[in-house]
């Protein structure tokens, strides 16, 4: 196990090195900075502010200072906000795990439950529903939907605020201040939720049709359980083991935002970050951000190998 | 000498499946495809669509697309089904032609990315060894980048090089695939390593075929099931994702009209609030069309690739 755990954390250096030049690479490749886009300056005054960001040095040369920067944990300088861009993940990156946590809670639960009845009643007419639902809740375009939302809640039927985190000038505190967010919540999560539990809906349901066939799962109906016992206690706890493993692929986007969710409903998150950055081309956010995804990732996928031993004694390496 | 007995067992062979033709593996396909009623509707809405924007637009007066400002912004009339747009455009007639484009964006970034997925995972999966290492490698890689910072910036990149707007479709396409292919080469590969221990490809080295020969005369049929079945799933995911970029106004640009770009007009308050005949067909259609794919690439999995079923 051990040997094995330390081949992968080499391959995962080596993957995220392979990353790192890919990203600096296809981001200074872009014509156009931060500073060339800045009408205001004049060309005295942009090549100074080059001269300090290191932005004429050769690009080789940039990208070792870059790349030694982030192993020492420093992602660079934000050029538009002038401040370092681990500075401001941290104000964004709670706004972005908030909505992202309570999604994947939810679509967790909703997944489970009707994966496992789904499975219980295969074939029948719910069942059938439940499938034609799956396919359409895999098939929405995520900007669409979150429009077509704001417009039937908030624009039409004005139940829900359009965007944003807290209604504009509020500035209520405690307890009216976490009732205000949770109101502006509800959209972006409902819409989140919509998109993932499809996919995961059809993975418990799956598991849970290998499992109900299973000798163990007779066994405990012949020992004259009740139907509910045998379902959620002896069958949904194999069913759900094989997910252990999701558990790590989710860790991008628990962290990471979710760039057009956040961008939709103007929520102050890290992908929402990442957009107003884009449209000033603020390169070191940027490429700080894609960074950070990229070894959350590679984070994700070791977490999910780990789990997947840990939690089934099958696996031998 | 070789080669003359290869041709003649070829022969054979042709000859001995010539009669079983009523019972081929195509046949069989499709007849079980038949009874797979979900299945079905959804080929034929895909036909559908296909049909009505490729030959709607020849019978609309307003195909010509000309700006009329007498008619600007008009909501829904016997006139103009879908109103018309802040040029004065018909809608329907533009989400037809829209129609046109993201169809072929989403059918040809999915023949591409399956060609160069395809014969690279052949690749790594026959030879094995540092070519596949290298190939595996880059897919890795490629997995571990985010693919919407990385198709943004590829946008971005084609804004910056001033890349002429009838040329970015073309450039969408390989965007696409280039995210696209890793998926497919790794899927083929894992078949071709189960595929190459098989008793026939024994046979194919006794008969001393060549390389070329033995990938695409007997792998690559055997892994054509499969590939029928991600292609028709893939191209929903080209559509979405051309959507995505396009709306964002990293993809195909206007005037070309794309059912993505064309909910831009969303981007304006009065629009959206007031004039939803603008942005929610497009997005109807590309829903509609998606879901489509998805049902009938998932029937077409129930027989195709038995052993990769999710659903049943």
């Amino acid at each position: 196990m051990r040997t094995y755990l330390l081949r992968r954390c080499l391959y995962m250096l080596l993957i995220l090195f392979g990353a790192s030049i890919l990203i600096f690479f296809l981001y200074s490749l872009t014509p156009g900075d931060y500073v060339d886009n800045n009408l205001n300056l004049s060309d005295q005054r942009k090549a100074e502010l080059r001269e300090i960001y290191g932005l004429n040095k050769p690009i080789l040369e940039r990208y070792v200072i870059w790349i030694s920067n982030i192993f020492q944990g420093d992602f660079g300088y934000s050029l538009a906000q002038q401040r370092p861009v681990l500075d401001l993940f941290q104000d964004y990156i709670w706004n972005s795990f908030l909505l992202a946590s309570a999604a994947t809670f939810f679509t967790w639960f909703f997944a489970v439950i009707i994966g496992v009845l789904t499975a219980y009643k295969q074939y029948s007419l719910f069942d059938t529903l439940v499938m034609i639902g799956i396919f359409a809740a895999m098939s929405i375009p995520s900007f669409f939907i979150g429009l077509f939302l704001i417009k039937l809640f908030a624009v039409d039927l004005k139940l829900l605020p359009p965007g944003g985190m807290i209604t504009t000038g509020s500035r209520a505190e405690g307890w009216e201040y976490i009732k205000d967010v949770l109101h502006h919540m509800i959209l972006p999560v409902a819409v989140m939720v919509l998109l993932g539990v499809g996919s995961l809906t059809r993975y418990f349901r799956s598991n849970m049709l290998e499992v109900i066939r299973q000798d163990y799962v007779r066994t405990a109906r012949a020992k004259g359980l009740k139907e509910r016992t045998v379902l959620y206690r002896h069958a949904l706890k194999n069913a759900m083991l094989p997910a252990i493993t999701l558990i790590g692929f989710e860790l991008p986007g628990l962290f990471g935002g979710s760039i057009i969710i956040e961008k939709i409903f103007n929520w102050p998150g890290i992908g929402q970050l990442y957009m107003s950055s884009f449209t000033v081309r603020d390169y070191p956010l940027l490429m700080g951000f894609t960074m950070f995804i990229a070894i959350l990732t590679v984070l994700g996928t070791l977490l999910s190998d780990i789990l997947y031993h840990a939690s089934d004694p099958r696996v031998k390496l | 000498m070789q080669l003359s007995i290869t041709t003649t067992v070829n022969k054979i062979s042709k000859a001995r499946s010539a009669p079983e033709a009523s019972t081929s593996l195509f046949r069989q396909s499709i007849r079980q495809l038949r009874k797979n009623k979900l299945a079905v509707a959804g080929f034929v809405f895909i036909l559908f669509m296909f049909l009505i924007c490729f030959i709607g637009p020849l019978f609309s007066p307003y195909a010509d697309g000309k700006i009329n400002p007498a008619q600007m912004h008009q909501p829904p009339s016997a006139e103009h089904w879908l109103g018309t747009d802040l040029l004065g455009r018909d809608v329907l007639t533009r989400l037809l032609q829209a129609g046109r484009i993201s169809l072929t964006v989403g059918l040809a970034s999915m023949a591409l990315s399956m060609t160069i997925g395809t014969l690279l995972g052949i690749t790594s999966g026959y030879y094995r060894g540092f070519i596949d290492q290298l190939i595996m490698r880059i897919a890795d890689l490629l997995f571990t980048i985010p693919s919407l910072p990385l198709l943004f910036i590829m946008g971005a990149l084609m804004s910056e090089w001033k890349v002429p707007t009838d040329y970015r479709l073309y450039i969408v396409m390989i965007m696409l695939s280039l995210i696209g292919w890793p998926g497919v080469a790794r899927l083929v590969r894992s078949q071709m390593l189960t595929l190459r221990e098989r008793e026939y490809m024994l046979a194919a080295d006794v008969l001393g075929l060549r390389d070329r020969r033995k990938l695409f005369g007997h792998l690559l049929p055997n892994v054509f099931p499969l590939l029928i079945v991600i292609g028709t799933l893939s191209t929903g995911g080209a559509i979405l994702s051309e959507s995505v970029l396009s709306f964002f106004g990293l993809g195909v640009m206007p005037p070309t009209p794309t059912w993505g770009n064309m909910i831009d007009a969303a981007n304006n308050v009065i629009d959206f609030e007031k004039r939803p005949w603008l942005w929610i067909p497009p997005g109807l259609a590309i829903f509609l069309t998606v879901i489509a794919i998805n049902i009938f690439g998932d029937g077409l999995r129930d027989i195709l690739d038995p052993k990769q079923n999710t659903s049943r």
